[in-house]
């Protein structure tokens, strides 16, 4: 393999990773706030044993979140030193703020999670969320910012190869920012209250703890009305991304739609496979001129295609699945939240019935594998550039040997850590039931003396 | 644009975070390791409850100085990105491995149900091996271990590991720590009003001063053959370097005499401030010697100007947090006495 891959594989490997303790790290406190607000406010300890049990697993994913950020911050100068020399120049301010926003949310992680109970009142403790969520929030936001920089640069000029009239501020709020950043941090909520809902609804269907019930219940309920407001959200952000890609990186949207002339009336094609030689698509799902109506709200949109793009920046064509996908596990989820809510409203149905439940069990992995879907697109849509219209991958690649054998050692790496952080979490909540910590933490309930 | 000297004002605040860094760091390394040490040699008992007391509430914020510090010097520096980055692939990326497996196997360990003597292994042993590969960045800097090839630069990797002074470097980092760390967790024993821990710390500490002291001697003495320049501007600030050895006779014998922990550990941290500043003001205006200069890698101007800014917003954001931070559990006596058993 050539370094250009290796290295891309290896800031893949870091990044699939990491995204997954990322989100979980930017969406939970947002589910953690909710119910502890809820406890405090109901006076009901189950929500507040919520808050803390889940507290309590957040911690673990936080670690494996902030050392695999770590590694991707220190990774990209590794890798990529001459995008690293030219990004320092012009996109380091998010990247440095980024580092304070983490900072703060840390400081206030630590205090939130040994302070149960050290407050008289309650509510204190409850807004040490305010930073937590703040902090993690915003950690999103400059990250992203510094991502879509190098989707739709800007900030600066480019003159005889040299950059001048740099605006870091501008560089940061790029044209992309907006639109990237909603869509990043509704879907990392999103996936956060789903993932949660799939716990309680696994709960629900093991059923190990018939005590325990009326505590996953609750759960549920509080993670699919977060879920179903944030999905919503996505689907909008979604609808946005799809206009702006249109008006400012039309190969992108071309390669993600297999779309070829450019034309009004353009249709949306789900799946299919390609045939590139006759630019021909089977045994796809057509929906007529819905190209054209997503990417400017009326058939009569013109929408570019891959012919009128020069063939050497076409980005692969195998993202065209990345987003169906994407697409897919995200509506699934909305979908099955709405459900949730329909059957509840109506008496004569149990919301809670066993296939439902492992309808509801499935939206947080799918979540997941929406948001992993999403990065593969956005990332390898970005190709053939790092920096698009500046900087090819190709000319940031370190010529530093070894490329392999980091790969393989990065690879085990993350193999181990996820199997023991997942072996840890399982341990934890596994065996533990949701009212003896509510009887250890309140005092209350049916195991409470 | 205000005209400011941002060439001299990057490198300040990145050494003192750096500084900073060091310090934290250096606590939290050596007391994974005495943790370790301690459940080996059956005095677990005694010590873990008060390591693990100082340990939990802050080793990510100890994490966060180490991502603010590399940020910062690609921000300010962005040839650091490129002559660093190309250089250290390999020990760059076996720091980076330790330091995910110390901060999981941390976290693993003590949320976990059950702590693991493994586990208790794994975040010992890499408390000093981190700080080991880690010190290679500042071996590499003083110069001759990277040479510029037709397609750029690389590391002589043989050059370095037959390096009397990157060896010296190594074992300065490891005792560094273990020196460090020792006093810190003898003050915050004593605080805790914790008499046998605090013998115990007491006694690891004593024993680490003599190597302290020798390894400082053979570091000049090897940075002389390494590089003469530096050693040379190093002799220009030799009141720094007595201050610092001054200030180890006082918290040594602070400790010995065991009076005023607390005022013995600000000595600690005097002893290694003077030296690390001496260090650092001797080595400008090298980054690394001879390619990266201060003077002519600085970012470009709106770019530091706005780093700055952020940077002193983002200290009043963090400052106040920080001493809430401190007050709440390295201040807080009821904490750190252990009486307050609420959290977990």
């Amino acid at each position: 393999m050539d370094d250009v891959l290796l290295g891309r594989i290896i800031t893949a490997s870091t990044l699939g990773f990491h995204i997954i303790f990322a989100t979980i790290g930017v969406g939970i406190p947002i589910v953690i706030m909710v119910m502890e607000f809820l406890g405090i406010k109901k006076k009901d300890s189950q929500y507040l044993t919520m808050a803390r049990r889940i507290a309590k697993g957040f911690t673990v994913t936080v670690a494996v979140g902030v050392v695999t950020g770590t590694i991707i911050g220190l990774q990209l100068s590794l890798i990529w030193p001459d995008f690293m020399r030219l990004g320092g120049q012009i996109i380091a301010l998010p990247l440095f703020m980024e580092t304070f926003a983490f900072f703060f949310e840390a400081i206030f992680l630590g205090i939130f999670l040994y302070t149960w109970g050290r407050f008289k009142n309650p509510w204190h403790h409850w807004l040490l969320n305010i930073p937590i969520v703040i902090g993690s929030t915003l950690s999103a936001v400059f990250i992203t910012s510094v991502n879509s920089f190098m989707n739709t640069p800007a900030g600066f000029e480019l003159s005889e190869e040299t950059f001048v009239n740099i605006d870091p501020v501008a560089a940061m709020l790029n044209p992309s920012v907006y639109v990237r950043v909603f869509h990043v941090v509704a879907t990392a909520y999103m996936t956060a209250a789903f993932i949660l809902a799939s716990i309680a609804a696994y709960k629900l269907i093991k059923n190990k703890f018939e005590k325990d019930r009326e505590y996953h219940k609750k759960a549920l309920k509080v993670t699919m009305s977060i879920g179903v407001i944030m999905s919503l959200l996505t689907i909008v952000a979604g609808d946005f991304s799809a206009k702006f890609l249109h008006n400012e990186q039309p190969e992108k949207l071309a390669a993600m739609e297999w779309h070829f002339e450019t034309e009004t009336h353009a249709d949306l094609v789900l799946f299919g496979i390609l045939d590139e030689e006759n630019q021909e698509v089977n045994y796809a799902l057509r929906i007529p001129w819905a190209l054209s109506f997503l990417s400017g709200n009326s058939f009569d949109t013109e929408v570019t295609g891959l012919n009128d793009i020069p063939e050497e920046e076409h980005p692969p064509l195998v993202i065209h699945y990345f987003f169906d996908l994407m697409v897919m596990f995200g509506m699934y989820a909305f979908g099955v939240s709405v459900i949730y809510f329909i059957v509840k409203k109506f008496t004569r149905f149990n919301e809670h019935h066993p296939a439902l439940l492992y309808a509801y069990f499935l939206t947080g992995p799918l979540s997941m594998m929406a948001i992993e879907a999403g990065w593969f697109l956005a990332e390898m849509g970005r190709q053939p550039w790092i920096i698009r219209g500046y900087m090819r991958v190709a000319e940031a690649v370190t010529n530093a040997e070894g490329l392999g054998m980091v790969l393989i050692a990065f690879i085990i790496l993350y193999i181990v850590l996820g199997f023991t952080c997942a072996y840890v979490l399982i341990k934890m909540f596994n065996n533990s039931s949701a009212e003896s910590s509510r009887a250890e933490y309140y005092g209350e309930g049916v195991d409470a003396k | 644009m205000m005209d400011l000297n941002y060439e001299m004002i990057g490198i300040t605040v990145l050494w003192t975070f750096l500084y900073g860094y060091i310090i934290v760091a250096a606590i939290d390394f050596g007391a994974g390791f005495f943790n370790y040490y301690a459940i080996q040699t059956g005095q677990h008992r005694k010590v873990s409850h008060i390591i693990q007391r100082y340990l939990s509430p802050v080793w990510e914020v100890t994490n966060v100085f180490f991502v603010f510090f590399f940020v910062g010097i690609v921000g300010f520096y962005p040839d650091t990105a490129y002559y660093f980055g190309t250089t250290l692939l390999i020990p760059g990326s076996i720091a980076l491995i330790l330091l995910a497996i110390r901060g999981s196997y941390y976290a693993f360990n003590s949320y976990a149900t059950k702590p693991r003597k493994s586990w208790a292994f794994l975040y010992g042993v890499t408390g000093l091996l981190i700080p080991a590969s880690l010190s290679v960045v500042l071996v590499i800097s003083e110069g001759g271990y990277i040479y510029g090839d037709g397609d750029g630069v690389q590391l002589d990797v043989m050059e370095l590991l037959l390096s009397p002074y990157a060896w010296t470097v190594v074992f300065l980092a490891i005792i560094l720590v273990l020196y460090i760390s020792s006093g810190f967790l003898t003050y915050y024993a004593a605080k805790a009003k914790n008499e046998s821990a605090m013998e115990t710390f007491r006694g690891w500490f004593m024993i680490w001063t003599l190597p302290m002291l020798v390894i400082s001697q053979f570091t000049f003495l090897s940075l002389r053959e390494h590089n003469l320049e530096h050693f040379v501007a190093a002799q220009d600030y030799w009141y720094l370097f007595g201050l610092s050895l001054l200030s180890m006779i006082i918290a040594v014998f602070l400790i010995w005499r065991k009076r005023h922990f607390g005022l013995a550990f600000i000595m600690i941290m005097l002893q290694f401030g003077f030296a690390f500043y001496g260090y650092g003001i001797s080595k400008l205006p090298y980054i690394l010697y001879p390619y990266i200069d201060i003077n002519t890698s600085v970012v470009n101007e709106s770019m530091a100007f706005s780093l700055t800014i952020a940077f002193i917003l983002g200290l009043l954001l963090l400052i106040p947090s920080i001493i809430l931070l401190l007050r709440l559990f390295i201040f807080n006596t009821e904490y750190v006495e252990g009486r307050n058993e609420e959290g977990y």
